[in-house]
């Protein structure tokens, strides 16, 4: 009894520890756990997504670090912090877009990175991060719900910069950068016929919109209309995804065994299709696993947003956690041929890129909304 | 800066948040029914591609079956030989490689289009052989050119040898490339890697015996279509089935007697079969003119193909079992027993011969084939001299329905039931055929004369020679019959010889042994003083024989017909039929010679040699290499 009472206190105590740290760098706690789960699972399936590559671990490992990093940093900076960097990380960022745009018309091919000498990286991932801060800043002095006016100053910072990346041509990160605006004016409480009309608008717009595609956009439109209708070019992906995850059953095939994944059959398999590789390896268990997880994640965040204080942490916050979900259902739905096949990698999950680093820069702001929601209040 | 409404903030944040969390909970569904709808619902189809995907199977093609003949002597065997083969899903652009093949002289244009329609009708990731047997200039061309085709390679495979050429070509068939039409009917996985398939003789009615089972080697390949060893840090377990050789068959043929045939009838279109008529066993088969089967293994030319449909002697037509002619005298031997049986003749009783018959009543003149008189002759001379005054008196008296019905019991008008397919029946004609031949109803009477005329065996009567030679065996055998076969046996893979088991024939019932005996006396008489007097001439053994002639134009009422001034191709057709030795008969055998004349003169010298070589050169018994089914060595 003695031994199981000195047990537990040592365990309290080092709860409480763990506790005190954690609220020392202003993180989550359970927020941490499902993304660190999240980040083993990661580096499970890109080791053998990539064909036992030690080399792609250390590297994921050395993105998960930077990123952890931007995590704490932003999670020490304050809400009104965030609001004055706002107007600043926006401008910046749509500069470095145009910069990007012009290189790649006169590279005449698509152009997503800015090559820093040292380092190369995206400006559309900034924006993932700019417009929904610009955005729930820009309503935060404004009644809710917005006003016709809002709305139009509102659709230029959304629009903006998604046609500037869609022009790249990044049709995936300029639906995520859209999404991510757009979430802060529905949460804003755009009243429902408004949303309703605007989804008409949109239709029409798309009708207009389709002759500004460029042709792989389209090609890709169609094939998920019809996969079968190219089943050795553009429908190959799609097709070959499907046969990865049905062949997986329940259980799957297990790991390191999927014959579509380690034969090469499954295209971009460690990157934007790696939800079936864990689909044939792991099997419908894993996935459900995997999506439990995500929920975890997604709830939890939606949890912290609420409970922050402001109109800018909550709009901000609750943009930043939804669009996390909006990540992984585009994402598994293009592999799993729910939605059309648009670049938009699997959260946390996927092999390489920026995003990484900015979902878990995301989730630092979303845990310094979190923690500084006291001082707000008092 | 607008006071704000804190209160209502939350409320709007909360119910959006609330509707956000909805909206989360549908679409998690939604990709979770997508999931279980891959992963449960069609998890065993996706399954079942993705095997397909990552594993081929590499067919091993069973070698064929050989074909010996009765002493186990080789008439077809295998010999290896370069092929071009075709992987569709490997070839970036089918029409402009053919088209490019031809360009180089590998493929004929002409083949181009049949060829890509059965590259089509296999799988895509079949091996479709394009060209047989390369010659070595043409390999070494390939090998030049080889960097530009894609998908097409050099293959070594088992092709077909006929040893013998053209020898019995009409009985053991050839092979040819699978058409379209075969790869409907035939089972494609178990041809996959099959390049041949019989098209003939026993080559196409053994096919199953001899094709063999194919059998197979799966191989992991990825998505570059590259074999590999190991899929991700597993080596997987992969089939592999050894093919089960073709059955080796025996044929009943005799290769000396079958040579000896051939080369009898020389250049004569005709045909001759050999029958041992104990058992049925087909000892020689021959119809001439024939053609190389080897011609067909490595693949014929559009217009080499013309050639021989084109040409007018029909190499191409097997007229032993399908050339159907009037059989002439041939059948009196038969009709001598309808007329015994049926009390028609007293054997005893001289009939006049004045070289012509009349029916009462009628003016027409039915003449003696030869002209010519008999004089009185009794059954045994007027089987012996083929008095056809004599059997045209004994067909009106019989009546057609009692001839057609003995005639039935020979086997004439219906198939002998080879073993190999394409017979036919020929045509026994009766009253009531007539009345559902023709049309208009004055053709449908049958007239007295007819009966006559078949008689003798002219008229609407036509017979195969294999019919003749299956009769003149059921009379060798006194009315026992078994339907002829070539394939005597097969010899499995262990060497073991496996005799088939003679097949019964209805036969010819119901007539004495005094009957018999007076038509073998006939049919001696023939072949020592009758008609083919001159065959038995230093003969060691008894023949008892028939020639036969018919008639390929009906010879105007009082013309003389005169051989040598009608076109060759108009001339009579000779017969002969003949078994031998008489007293116990080992071989029945039928000539038939085309246009050749007198069956005498044309067909009986041809029969002779055959009959020497079957039974002076060959042993006195059957083959003893040959185990009857449980009788072990």
């Amino acid at each position: 009894m003695i031994t199981d009472d000195t047990r537990e206190s040592a365990a309290k105590r080092t709860f409480s520890a763990t506790a005190r740290l954690l609220s020392a760098l202003k993180l989550d706690g359970p927020l941490l756990v499902g993304l660190g789960l999240l980040a083993v699972y990661a580096l499970i399936v890109q080791f053998s997504a990539s064909g036992q590559s030690v080399d792609t671990i250390l590297r994921t490992l050395m993105r998960i670090g930077l990123g952890t990093l931007a995590m704490i940093a932003l999670a020490h900076s304050s809400p009104n912090f965030l609001r004055s960097l706002a107007p600043w990380l926006y401008g910046a960022g749509i500069a470095m877009l145009l910069v990007v745009d012009a290189v790649g018309i006169v590279g005449k091919g698509a152009q997503r990175w800015l090559d820093l000498g040292l380092v190369r990286f995206q400006p559309s991932e900034i924006m993932k991060l700019a417009v929904p801060m610009l955005a729930a800043s820009f309503m935060h002095e404004r009644r809710l719900p917005p006003d016709w006016r809002s709305l139009l100053m509102l659709a230029a910072i959304v629009l903006i910069p998604s046609a500037l990346v869609a022009m790249q041509p990044d049709l995936g990160t300029a639906v995520l950068i859209f999404a991510t605006g757009g979430l802060v004016v529905l949460m804003a409480g755009l009243q429902w016929q408004v949303i309703a009309g605007l989804c008409f608008a949109g239709i029409g717009a798309a009708a207009v919109g389709w002759n500004f595609l460029h042709d792989y956009q389209r090609q890709r439109i169609r094939i998920f209309l019809d996969p079968q209708s190219d089943p050795l070019g553009s429908g190959y992906h799609i097709i070959q995804s499907q046969i990865a995850i049905g062949s997986g059953g329940l259980f799957g095939k297990g790991w390191m065994n999927g014959s579509q994944a380690q034969l090469d059959f499954l295209p971009e398999r460690s990157t934007d299709f790696i939800f079936a590789v864990i689909g044939e390896e792991f099997g419908l268990l894993g996935l459900i696993v995997l999506l439990l997880l995500y929920l975890f994640i997604v709830s939890r965040a939606v949890f912290l947003a609420t409970q922050a204080s402001g109109t800018f942490a909550r709009l901000l916050g609750s943009s930043l956690a939804l669009t996390f979900f909006v990540y992984v259902f585009i994402n598994a739905g293009m592999v799993s041929g729910l939605v059309p096949v648009v670049g938009v990698p699997l959260p946390l999950i996927s092999y390489g890129g920026t995003s990484v680093v900015t979902l878990l820069a995301g989730f630092g702001i979303l845990m310094g909304l979190y923690s500084h929601r006291k001082l707000v209040n008092s | 800066m607008r006071i704000k409404d804190q209160w209502n903030e939350q409320r709007i944040f909360s119910s959006r948040t609330f509707a956000a969390l909805l909206i989360i909970g549908l679409l998690s569904c939604a990709l979770v029914v997508k999931l279980v709808y891959l992963q449960i619902i069609r998890h065993d189809y996706y399954l079942e591609l993705s095997q397909g995907n990552r594993v081929r199977q590499d067919p091993i093609p069973a070698s064929r079956g050989l074909i010996l003949d009765r002493r186990g002597r080789v008439l077809v065997d295998n010999e290896p030989a370069f092929q071009l083969e075709l992987i569709r899903e490997q070839v970036p652009d089918l029409n402009d490689t053919l088209q490019r093949l031809a360009g180089i002289g590998l493929i004929n244009r002409e083949d181009i289009d049949p060829l890509r329609r059965i590259i089509h009708s296999r799988r895509s990731f079949d091996s479709v052989p394009i060209r047989l047997r390369l010659t070595d200039e043409e390999i070494g061309r390939f090998a030049v050119h080889r960097h530009e085709f894609q998908g097409v390679d050099l293959r070594p495979r088992q092709t077909r040898h006929y040893p013998y050429g053209e020898l019995a070509v009409h009985a053991l068939g050839y092979v040819a490339a699978l058409s379209v039409d075969d790869l409907d009917r035939i089972d494609k996985p178990g041809y996959a890697g099959t390049t041949l398939i019989g098209k003939l003789g026993v080559e196409s009615s053994y096919e199953t015996q001899l094709h063999g089972l194919n059998g197979y080697q799966q191989i992991l390949v990825n998505a570059q279509g590259r074999s590999v060893k190991f899929q991700g840090a597993y080596q997987p377990d992969l089939k592999a089935e050894a093919p089960v050789a073709g059955k080796d068959l025996v044929l009943a043929l005799d290769l000396p007697t079958q040579r000896a045939a051939e080369e009898a009838l020389g250049e004569h279109r005709g045909a001759i079969v050999a029958i041992d008529p104990s058992d049925g066993d087909v000892l020689a088969l021959v119809s001439h003119p024939g053609f190389d089967p080897s011609l067909f293994s490595r693949g014929l030319t559009r217009s080499e193909y013309a050639a021989l449909t084109n040409n007018e002697d029909k190499p191409l037509l097997n007229r032993a079992l399908r050339g159907a002619y009037p059989s002439g005298s041939t059948i009196k031997p038969m009709m001598a027993l309808a007329g015994l049986t049926y009390h028609i003749v007293d054997p005893e009783r001289r009939e006049f011969c004045n070289g012509s018959f009349h029916l009462p009543g009628s003016s027409h003149l039915y003449r003696e084939g030869k002209g010519g008189k008999h004089g009185a002759v009794n059954l045994v001379d007027a089987v012996a001299r083929s008095c056809d005054v004599y059997f045209y008196n004994l067909a009106s008296q019989l009546g057609v329905d009692r001839i057609a019905a003995f005639a039935g019991q020979f086997g004439i008008g219906s198939l002998t039931g080879i073993d190999i397919s394409g017979e036919k029946p020929g045509l026994l004609p009766t009253p009531e055929w007539k009345k559902q031949a023709f049309k208009r109803p004055q053709d449908q009477v049958w007239f007295p004369g007819e009966t006559v005329n078949f008689g003798v065996g002219q008229g609407y009567l036509l017979v195969t020679p294999l019919q003749l030679a299956h009769m003149a065996a059921t009379l060798a055998e006194r009315g026992r019959s078994f339907q002829p076969h070539l394939v005597m046996g097969v010899r499995d893979a262990s060497g073991r010889i496996v005799r088939n088991a003679p097949t019964p024939a209805p036969g010819a019932t119901g007539i004495s042994d005094d009957a018999w005996a007076l038509v073998l006396k006939g049919m001696i008489g023939a072949t020592t003083y009758g008609t083919a007097a001159a065959i038995s001439k230093d003969a060691r053994y008894t023949i008892a024989g028939k020639t036969g002639t018919a008639q390929v134009f009906s010879v105007a009422q009082n013309a003389k017909y005169n051989a040598k001034t009608v076109a060759e191709r108009l001339r009579d057709h000779a017969w002969f039929i003949a078994f031998a030795p008489a007293e116990a008969p080992r071989i029945a055998v039928c000539v038939l010679v085309e246009n050749g004349g007198f069956g005498a003169s044309a067909a009986a010298p041809i029969a002779r040699r055959v009959l020497d070589a079957y039974l002076l050169d060959g042993p006195a018994t059957g083959p003893p290499a040959l185990t009857p089914p449980g009788n072990p060595p």
